[in-house]
């Protein structure tokens, strides 16, 4: 017998009489806030930023407000970012170690905890979300839900390779509890609704 | 040789009662913070019943769901294995290793690898292991173990911290700024993360509707490893499915804000399928988890789904210190899992509880854990691992208290004494006494002064 | 109504008082309250060990002092969870169902039996509720910390009927005291830090005495506390609500 089929016929042995899985349909029930502002909220507490703009050109102007850019590389394959970044072209993604900040869209954002959804098909490669310095994520004013029920309601079915909610910078608080924003990843994250 | 138990190491661990206090108060800080953000939901409790729902019917159909996922995964381009324990476990990540040639792995937070002692083997054979969670690293270069199971090095102080990465980062002797000390790790984990080929990560979440596993980190740990290797091994326990991607909308909820408030952690990374040119396996570990599964008493721990809530909350473990508990999982949950790997080197853990309840109230999938640790009591007597001072004591006990006239003989006896009172049977010195006064001794009982003055109610 | 009184071996031994107040309490709202003399203990000591099997001649006792009453009642959270979810008896089971469906800790007794609505009492100090976690986790005498639920307390609803009392708030609304029964010997070490932290934040916020629904919890705070030579004493809720004075 293989150890797969140990493990099953064990399983298979042990586990009780069927349970019933419960439906959801509560969690669909609530009035929960799903604007931009409760979102936003939420997001600055986590430690990251949210803009609400009229279009791209005020997005620039932030970025350029708020980071120092000369002689850094910025990357996005987002056209509309073509005049302070590059699209990411290569092949092997370690060359992405040097990028100070990346541009990126995200399909929706969730309100109570500040997390937009990403997925593999929106960008070349799922490590650029990570490696750089600071992270820039791009949503469309109408793409906020209110709770992850509502977001998997959203995403229930889709196929991906690889997605990921994400909320606010990388952080860490290992050390005596003290929150160090930065660990691995961005040290910075800001969502713009756009 | 026995090892120290809870009582002992919580006494050595209570010796430096700054620190206790210090341990205690950051922990309950924690479960602050839990409280706070749960109140901001006010389906929570209906979350709570609705997790721990789906894993009791998850588990009551885990030969199905265990089938559905490794077909789904293998679909996916996933390679699924199966250990039957840690050292099979272990044995299969040495393979997949040497078969790509690889002597160099970098690996996120995994408890299960913690249990199964990979890092360790992985030594043995000539594997370089990197840990790349913060916390598990500062202990890895501290030769030392998790004391909690999210927040791995609780009982470390940041001096402490900051000397070892003297020692070993070259950071200058006596900075000891957590910010600092933050950046000096990333600095030195960015180049192993760059040149590393093999990613281990643990699994949060498996869901067998779709073959992808469910990671969940702060720091982009996981994720830094797993895109920057050509190869991802994913550890899980066989305990850590759920049926379908939408119950994610629940766990999701639940796992962050009971774990240390935070409303998500910052990266719930979906693994489906490997990157193009790259392999993924994902490891199915039983190590006595289908004998929990067994036991109809306990089988409800292996709802579990590591937040560490219950060791927040536990008065118990905030004044013991994690390694207190002698075990890989320490806390009310791992005193209910441990006895179950081994009843004879843990039969003391379920003791190490005052039965106060709190465990299952944070419980954010409902486990009855201070039941179970009643139950566990019972199961460790009946078995025979428990003091047979203690055995005679009880025994003693019990004939007194079924027999009125006995047990009046005794109260006496107690009231001048206390010898034989209920709460000091099993105690030889008198441990009630070195910080404790005893109560005054009253002149009569109230039964005596029952006699006396409600006699004709009698 | 029948009410048999049913006090803990160690209230019976070491708290006299408290049984009193309990018995003059119930009298006081025209119970018809009788003693069963033959009581010993509900077994709990042994259960919460791991000897279990060891309390069938405790529940038969049992069973034997307080067959026949319309309610049990007990000035002890702690004693009545146990009776409630553990008393068998082989013999008559229907008898111990009942007993288990109708034994009350006093305070739930008052509020949900009895009805009280109010009491002839005064008690002018400044005093800290310790919320007894068998009392609260186990019959639920009040919402729980933990929970996201609304907000009740059995214990506070009566307080609140005493005149000249002042209830502190506390740091920690409702964290164990350590003692844990035999866990308060054979974890000494945790159980008497878990008891000072718990005194201290009575103390910290000015209590003169500290109350409770279980005299365990309170016999090891006041050890502690008179271990310290402090000035704060401890007070079953019983002897409060039955009039106040010492």
């Amino acid at each position: 017998m293989t150890s797969r089929d140990e493990i099953l016929a064990a399983v298979k042995q042990n586990q009780p009489e069927l349970i019933d899985l419960p439906a959801l349909d509560l969690f669909f029930e609530t009035e929960n806030p799903s604007d931009i502002a409760s979102f936003s909220k939420v997001l600055e507490a986590i430690g990251g930023k949210a803009y609400e703009v009229n279009d791209y050109s005020e997005i620039i102007a932030q970025i350029k407000y708020d980071f120092l850019l000369e002689g850094k590389r910025v990357v996005s394959d987002l056209p509309e970012f073509s005049a302070i970044a590059k699209p990411y072209t290569g092949t092997d993604n370690h060359e992405l170690a040097d990028v100070e900040l990346m541009i990126l869209p995200a399909h929706f954002a969730v309100a109570e905890n500040g997390a937009c959804w990403i997925s593999s098909e929106l960008f070349a490669d799922p490590i650029m979300p990570f490696i750089p310095q600071h992270l820039i994520l791009i949503v469309k004013k109408e793409n906020v839900v209110a709770t992850m029920n509502q977001a998997y309601a959203l995403i229930a079915t889709k196929d991906y390779a690889y997605a990921a909610f994400i909320a606010g910078p990388s952080k860490t608080a290992d050390i005596e509890q003290s929150l160090v924003l930065g660990a691995h990843g961005p040290k910075s994250m800001k969502v713009f609704f756009v | 040789m026995k090892v120290a138990d809870h009582a002992e190491r919580s006494r050595i661990f209570n010796k430096d009662v700054d620190r206790v206090d210090w341990h205690d108060e950051t922990l309950w800080f924690v479960r602050g913070k839990r409280d706070k953000t749960i109140h901001q939901i006010p389906e929570w409790e209906e979350l709570r019943n609705t997790a721990s729902q789906i894993k009791a019917h998850t588990l009551s159909n885990l030969h199905y769901y265990l089938q559905e996922f490794e077909k789904n995964a293998t679909a996916n381009g996933v390679t699924v294995h199966w250990a039957k324990d840690g050292a099979a476990h272990n044995q299969i990540v040495l393979e997949i290793l040497k078969k790509n040639k690889i002597n160099q792995m970098v690996k996120s937070k995994s408890m299960l690898t913690e249990e199964c002692h990979l890092n360790h083997f992985l030594e043995e054979n000539e594997v370089e292991v990197i840990d790349s969670d913060l916390g598990e690293r500062i202990l890895q270069l501290a030769k030392d173990t998790p004391s909690h199971i999210v927040l791995p090095c609780i009982h470390m102080k940041k001096e402490e911290i900051g000397e070892l990465f003297h020692e070993h980062l070259g950071t200058p002797a006596g900075n000891a700024d957590p910010q600092f000390l933050t950046a000096a790790a990333r600095e030195s984990l960015r180049n192993t993360f760059l040149n590393f080929k093999a990613a281990l990560t643990g699994v949060n979440f498996a869901i067998a509707e779709t073959g992808e596993i469910v990671v969940a980190t702060n720091e982009g740990n996981a994720d830094m490893g797993v895109h920057l290797a050509d190869v991802h091994i994913a550890s899980m326990g066989i305990e850590k499915l759920i049926p379908q991607r939408k119950h994610l909308g629940v766990f999701l909820r639940i796992l962050t804000r009971s774990a240390t408030g935070q409303p998500i952690t910052t990266y719930s990374s979906h693994f489906k399928k490997p990157g193009a040119g790259k392999e993924m396996h994902i490891i199915l570990v039983d190590n006595g988890r289908t004998r929990q599964l067994g036991r109809a008493d306990f089988r409800n721990s292996l709802k579990c789904i590591r937040c560490g809530a219950c060791m927040n909350t536990c008065p118990v473990y905030r004044r013991s210190g994690g390694h207190s508990y002698h075990n890989v999982i320490a806390g009310p949950i791992g005193s209910i899992l441990a006895p179950n790997l081994d009843m004879k080197e843990h039969a003391d853990l379920p003791f190490a509880s005052t039965l106060c309840g709190s465990c299952s109230n944070v419980c954010p999938v409902k486990i009855d854990i201070h039941d179970q640790l009643y139950k566990w009591r019972q199961v460790i007597v009946k078995e025979g691992y428990v003091d047979p001072a203690k055995k005679v004591a009880m025994e003693v006990m019990a004939k007194a208290l079924a027999s009125p006239t006995l047990y009046r003989l005794a109260g006496k006896a107690a009231r001048t004494t206390l010898k034989y009172a209920p709460f000091v049977v099993n105690n030889k010195f008198n441990a009630w006494y070195l910080h404790r006064e005893m109560p005054e001794v009253p002149k009569s009982s109230f039964g005596e002064w029952y006699q006396k003055n409600r006699k004709n109610n009698d | 109504m029948k009410v048999a009184l049913f006090i803990p071996c160690y209230v019976d031994q070491f708290y006299p008082n408290v049984a009193i107040a309990t018995l003059e309490l119930l009298e006081k709202y025209g119970c018809e309250v009788s003693y069963p003399k033959n009581q010993t203990c509900c077994g709990q000591p042994m259960a919460n060990s791991g000897f279990e099997h060891l309390t069938g001649g405790c529940d038969r006792n049992f069973v034997n002092n307080f067959k026949g009453y319309d309610y049990i009642v007990a000035p002890s959270g702690s004693c009545v969870l146990h009776i409630r979810e553990h008393l068998h008896d082989e013999d008559d089971p229907e008898e111990a169902k009942k007993i288990r469906e109708t034994t009350y800790e006093l305070i739930s007794f008052l509020t949900d039996i009895l009805k009280v609505k109010e009491l002839n009492a005064s008690f002018p100090h400044k005093v800290g509720m310790h919320q007894s976690c068998h009392g609260l986790r186990g019959l639920k005498l009040a919402q729980m910390s933990e929970l996201n639920a609304p907000d009740f307390s059995k214990p506070a609803q009566l307080l609140n009927m005493v005149k000249d009392i002042e209830i502190i708030h506390l740091g920690r609304v409702d964290e164990c005291c350590g003692f844990g029964g035999t866990f308060c010997v054979a974890e000494e070490a945790v159980s008497v830090k878990m008891g000072q932290d718990r005194v201290a934040d009575h103390i910290q916020h000015e209590a003169e005495y500290i109350t409770g629904v279980d005299m365990s919890c309170l016999m090891h705070m006041e050890g502690i506390l008179k271990r310290q030579k402090s000035n704060v004493k401890i007070i079953h809720l019983a002897e409060i609500l039955n009039g106040g004075t010492k």
